[in-house]
């Protein structure tokens, strides 16, 4: 039986490698009930792949990762998950309600005729997000920040133990962005549920991060925000010298050898090949 | 003339039969339209006419033939799943090949050619009792298959990536979808023939989709189009001796082009050009 003091997230001593090429090694960190961390770097570093093996859809190449105790496959309809916006089908049949209610028993068996409860359950979750008012609105038709309110109280629906965000904030204007974040930050503060939250910005979550873990390639750090966010972990990240800038409120990150996102340079340990 | 051929028994056995396959079919293209697999329906039911002709020429059951032909290219592309182009320019290789094999075994089968045109073109009035019993249990089958999945298969249809996170199992889920489809498809070559079976699987589905989002009554809505088409173009076939594919298809494109009109209209209340 686990108690509250137990760390929801375990990661021991993980690593990710993609035949000769190492994403992490020896990563290890304990995520407790109400924490909020941000999982930052450049594209290619796995920051989609520990997403994945924290469902357990991904075994890691070394290393044990538990959530609640359980092995993550064990665990995974326990888990919530707010992926990236998509562009649904403009005639998907799919109303707002319908994309809710999928994340509460979707993976379930028959036909799933409504219950009160069930219904009580959707609505409330529609509610918690400011959706209750485009709920009959067919998805493909609502704009990104509105569908990701949706993808929140599906993912908040099941009352899940854990909370996995992968890039929720692409393609979204500021105040969507705003409010993603607000929402998911109020739900780790109201129910303790924790919050492992992807993202290539640092920007909208700098104010509620709790935590930061910066995947660089072959390498990573972890701490506060404003232990990690510095010119010197970062040079030392990335091997090369990288300016770390305040401007107003932004953290602006210079010198990275993906700055312009096009080449990514894999500082893969030195070893055969 | 009309009212005597409704007393006959064919005409009888050729609306349950058109039922059958029109309950089917509306049903199953929800699915399949959801997960933007309509090219897939057309392979499917090209090579089970690949498979059909092959059956003729080794002299056996057509019908046998046509359902092994489509199971197989159905699972391979349950397997596979891909998506977007890819999945389309592997369905067209795939697709002219099997049509090419077909041509062949229809030009070493030395039988009547009518088998060759009925399977193109559909034969309802040629339904037999003993073919619509086998219909029927296909259907009972099919149906089964959709009631008992039915979460899962709109989960993984509409919204993958999150399903997959949920613990759905949605590659089994894909290759469930193919293999229903593969029968329905097989059912619906016997009324509409090869090359009308997207009039049943796709058209009503698509249509359904404009006039409401609730994935439910989009499937009932599929259902009653795909009903109204195929009774209507096997009774329109009774008063008129036209190909009774042709009054189906006619109705079932009626029914499409109505729901691009009708959703026209509710494009303004659903605020669509709102849309960011």
């Amino acid at each position: 039986m686990s108690t509250d003091a137990d760390p929801v997230v375990r990661a021991h001593r993980v690593s990710l490698r993609f035949g000769p090429r190492v994403l992490w090694d020896d990563l290890s960190f304990d995520l407790h009930r109400g924490e909020f961390m941000a999982v930052l770097g450049p594209n290619g570093t796995g920051k989609t792949s520990l997403v994945r093996i924290l469902l357990g859809l991904l075994a890691p190449s070394a290393g044990t990762v538990s959530v609640t105790g359980r092995p993550p496959a064990a665990v995974r309809g326990e888990i919530g998950c707010v992926p990236q916006q998509r562009a649904f089908d403009r005639d998907a049949p799919v109303r707002g309600c319908d994309l809710v209610r999928l994340g509460l028993d979707g993976h379930r068996w028959g036909l799933g005729l409504h219950s009160r409860a069930s219904d009580d359950r959707v609505s409330r979750a529609l509610a918690a997000v400011g959706a209750a008012a485009y709920a009959e609105l067919p998805v493909g038709r609502l704009s990104g920040g509105e569908q990701q309110r949706l993808r929140i109280a599906q993912a908040l629906v099941s009352d899940p133990a854990l909370l996995l965000a992968d890039e929720p904030l692409l393609s979204l204007d500021l105040a969507s962005q705003r409010t993603v974040v607000d929402l998911l930050d109020r739900r780790r503060h109201e129910a303790g549920t924790p919050v492992v939250f992807v993202t290539h910005d640092v920007n909208p979550i700098l104010r509620v991060a709790d935590r930061v873990l910066y995947l660089a390639p072959g390498r990573w750090a972890m701490g506060t925000p404003a232990e990690v966010l510095t010119t010197e972990t970062l040079s030392r990240l990335y091997d090369t010298p990288v300016d770390v800038l305040r401007v107003r409120d932004r953290v602006v990150v210079v010198g990275t050898p993906d700055a312009d996102g096009v080449h990514h340079h894999d500082h893969a340990p030195a070893g055969p090949g | 003339m009309f009212t005597e051929l409704l007393g006959q028994h064919f005409v009888h056995t050729a609306l349950l039969a058109g039922g059958v396959v029109a309950v089917l079919s509306g049903a199953i293209g929800t699915f399949v339209v959801t997960r933007g697999a309509s090219f897939a329906v057309h392979a499917i039911s090209e090579l089970g006419f690949t498979g059909a002709a092959a059956a003729l020429v080794l002299g056996f059951d057509p019908v046998i033939g046509m359902m092994g032909g489509s199971l197989l290219v159905g699972a391979v592309l349950g397997l596979l799943s891909l998506r977007g182009h890819e999945r389309d320019s592997a369905i067209g290789a795939v697709l002219a090949f099997g049509l090419g094999l077909g041509v062949l075994f229809l030009s070493l089968y030395q039988g009547y050619a009518t088998e060759a045109t009925n399977l193109l073109f559909g034969s309802i009035v040629g339904v037999s009792d003993r073919q619509l019993a086998a219909l029927v249990a296909v259907a009972a089958v099919v149906l089964c298959g959709i009631v008992a999945a039915y979460r899962p298969l709109l989960f993984s249809s509409i919204d993958p990536e999150v399903a997959q996170a949920r613990g759905v199992p949605v590659r089994a889920l894909s290759v469930l979808t193919f293999l229903l489809l593969a029968l329905t498809t097989a059912e619906a070559i016997q009324v509409v023939g090869v090359l009308l079976v997207l009039t049943l699987v796709i058209t009503p589905a698509a249509a359904a989709q404009r006039l409401t989002a609730n994935p439910a009554t989009a499937i009932l809505v599929s259902i009653v189009i795909a009903l109204v088409a195929t009774e209507g173009g096997i009774l329109l076939s009774l008063a008129q001796p036209w190909p009774t594919s042709f009054f189906i298809s006619s109705i079932s494109f009626a029914a499409y082009l109505g729901a691009r009109v009708a959703d026209r209209r509710l494009g303004v209340r659903f605020g669509d050009d709102a849309v960011g």
